[in-house]
């Protein structure tokens, strides 16, 4: 949970260029052993064809599915996208619903956090005020509560305020869940940005609020880019949250829970299960694809949460 | 205006979301308008505006509910009367939690150390070769879906069906066994093995997340170093042993930490694949069945303290090693 946020951050570039020519000259005798060669395909496809051999089933008939293994396409193919359809549309599964669920929930979980963190965290490394550096390792802190052991109580208390089951429940918990990670990593990025920076702006006559938003905030969209992707992956991804406040029903319930649910009642349709397994991983990967740069700088930068 | 909580056609949906962001960020307004006179508020009203909100969710979210479930822990199934250490005793003590903490004890040996292991053998061996960048995102990409479609993914592989005359396999692994000649396994209903075919899952979703921290930690070793070791005739594996593994054990220490943390959690993958039945129940899962399943308010709050007192030591174990790094520097 805590690496060492201002030693990877850092510009490296010209010494990465330096010794770009030097690993040429080793990538020769690099892999010169057959066997590490040989164990690095093996992980690799072992990794892969898992994965393959689901998504290659997710469009083969459903009978061919039941009877017949996923390799089998290659001596017989046959392909359909009717297992989308029906998993999309069909009324036993309805996943279309649960895909609009699934966004909802997850923009505002994503948008509010990192709003709130970004805030936070400029009062702790800018603003000088009693008791800042208690809070800040008290947020710190935070970090290592397990959400399990705050579900029962919040879900009482949501029962209460008669809100449970809405989405605002599902918001207002994931975003409380982000806040410690959020604004310990968005903090460090923060400290990083030369003081002369905001003092030149201090002495213009800004106040803090303008300093955050003219200075600080454009600054900042990498490591935004990079936490804001690592929130919405852990919430579109998330079960756990969700199945405790949005419960399983079809108004508020996203992806993972009506997967989850599926995968225990109709454990042996697998036309359903492969489609629906990639109708929810659809957004992540192509999210995750294009992103990958900042989500790995996020990951170097302060770990995962949980 | 009943919509507002309860929306149920897309468009509605649609119209909730974009009401609560609008909502949230006219309320931030107000208060960061509120607080932007220069010179003229004092330091702490503004800290106070910047931090507030966070400061009052963490307090309503986190610190009030995790008191909250300690005080519960010590009382029966209904949160009345108090019972003691006795939901503590039950878990301890009766056979069927037995299980769980075993099972659990075994996730927390074997997925931490075979992922490292395995990210840090891959990251060793794609280092620097051409096929590098592709090499790593096959690994990487487990990580970007949920571990509910990991589950799945993993459930086909594990697919049985019975050895009878006509019928096929359709799951890999049990297809790769008749091919040996071998008899079709239920991978995921033989106990005590079944544990060890679900943690599989998690091993193969952590070790993208393993030998990407480590590969760059790799990369930062000074080149002097591995030069100098060079020179003195370390090749191969020991150079590996004696320079690499050394020079980046800060990393791996946060990497066997880290995935430590979220296997303790494990929940979703149990739970999708075997709901927890067969002898494979863990303590997140059983949390969660006592909870919101068994109605055992108290079992189910001990539990969730379990895994708190559990995450406490693998986080003072993390800072202490970052200390210790943080001095030999």
């Amino acid at each position: 949970m805590t690496a060492t946020p201002d030693s990877l951050s850092r510009p490296r570039t010209a010494r990465r260029v330096a010794r770009t020519a030097q690993r040429a000259e080793q990538a020769k005798t690099r892999l010169s052993s057959p066997w590490a060669t040989a164990i690095s395909i093996a992980v690799a496809i072992l990794w892969t064809v898992p994965t393959f051999g689901l998504l290659l089933s997710s469009f083969r008939p459903e009978q061919q599915i039941k009877t017949t293994g996923w390799w089998t396409f290659f001596s017989d193919p046959q392909l359909t996208l009717k297992n989308y359809t029906e998993v999309l549309f069909g009324g036993s599964t309805q996943l279309s619903t649960f895909f609009v669920n699934s966004i909802v929930i997850t923009i505002p979980s994503v948008v509010i956090p990192i709003t709130l963190a970004l805030l936070a965290a400029y009062a702790f490394a800018w603003i000088d005020f009693r008791g800042r550096d208690f809070l800040f390792v008290a947020v710190f802190a935070l970090q290592i509560v397990p959400i399990q052991v705050t579900l029962i109580p919040l879900l009482q208390t949501y029962v209460d305020l008669s809100l449970a089951g809405s989405y605002w429940t599902v918001w207002l918990s994931h975003s409380i869940f982000a806040l410690p990670l959020a604004i310990f990593l968005l903090h460090n990025f923060m400290k990083d940005i030369p003081r002369s920076l905001v003092e030149a702006a201090r002495v213009d006559g800004a106040g803090h609020v303008q300093i955050f938003f003219r200075v600080l905030l454009p600054l900042l969209v990498p490591a935004i880019a990079a936490f804001g992707i690592f929130q919405f992956l852990w919430v579109w991804n998330d079960l756990l949250v969700a199945l405790t406040f949005a419960g399983g029903t079809q108004n508020v319930a996203p992806l993972t829970v009506r997967i989850a649910e599926l995968s225990g009642t109709r454990g042996t349709a697998w036309h359903l299960l492969s489609a629906g397994a990639f109708v929810a991983m659809i957004v992540p990967l192509l999210v995750f694809l294009s992103l990958q740069r900042y989500f790995v700088r996020g990951l170097l930068a302060g770990s995962v949460k949980g | 205006m009943s919509w507002i909580l309860d929306a149920s056609t897309t468009g509605e949906k649609l119209l909730v979301m974009a009401f609560a962001i609008v909502l949230f960020a006219a309320v931030m307004a107000i208060i960061l308008f509120a607080v932007d006179r220069p010179r003229r508020v004092p330091n702490w009203l503004i800290a106070l505006a910047f931090c507030g909100p966070a400061g009052l969710m963490l307090g309503f979210g986190l610190i009030y509910p995790g008191l909250r479930t300690i005080y519960q822990s010590f009382f029966d199934r209904t949160s009345t009367g108090f019972v003691g250490v006795d939901n503590y005793l039950t878990i301890f003590t009766q056979e069927g939690f037995q299980i769980v903490l075993r099972n659990t004890f075994v996730w927390l040996l074997v997925v931490p150390l075979a992922s490292t292991l395995i990210g840090l053998v891959y990251a060793v061996l794609v280092d620097r070769t051409r096929f590098e960048a592709l090499a790593k995102g096959l690994i990487f990409l487990p990580m970007a879906i949920s571990m509910v479609g990991a589950g799945i993914i993993w459930k086909f592989v594990y697919e049985f069906r019975p050895d009878q005359q006509g019928v096929h396999q359709i799951g890999l692994a049990n297809q790769i066994r008749v091919w040996l000649g071998m008899d079709p396994h239920q991978f995921l209903i033989t106990a005590p093995w079944n544990t060890f075919f679900l943690l599989i899952v998690m091993i193969w979703i952590q070790a993208g997340f393993a030998m990407t921290v480590l590969s760059a930690a790799i990369k930062a070793i000074p080149d002097d170093i591995v030069e100098a070791a060079r020179i003195d005739g370390a090749t191969g594996i020991r150079l590996f042993r004696h320079v690499t593994v050394p020079a980046i054990r800060p990393a791996l220490v946060v990497v066997v930490t880290t995935i430590a943390m979220g296997t303790l959690k494990i929940f979703d993958i149990v739970r999708t694949m075997t709901g927890g039945q067969f002898g494979t129940s863990v303590v997140a899962n059983e949390f969660y069945m006592q909870s919101f399943r068994q109605f055992n308010a108290g079992i189910g709050a001990a539990l969730a303290v379990v895994l708190f007192i559990l995450v406490i030591p693998i986080v003072i174990y993390n800072i202490r090693q970052l200390r210790l790094s943080e001095e030999i520097r």
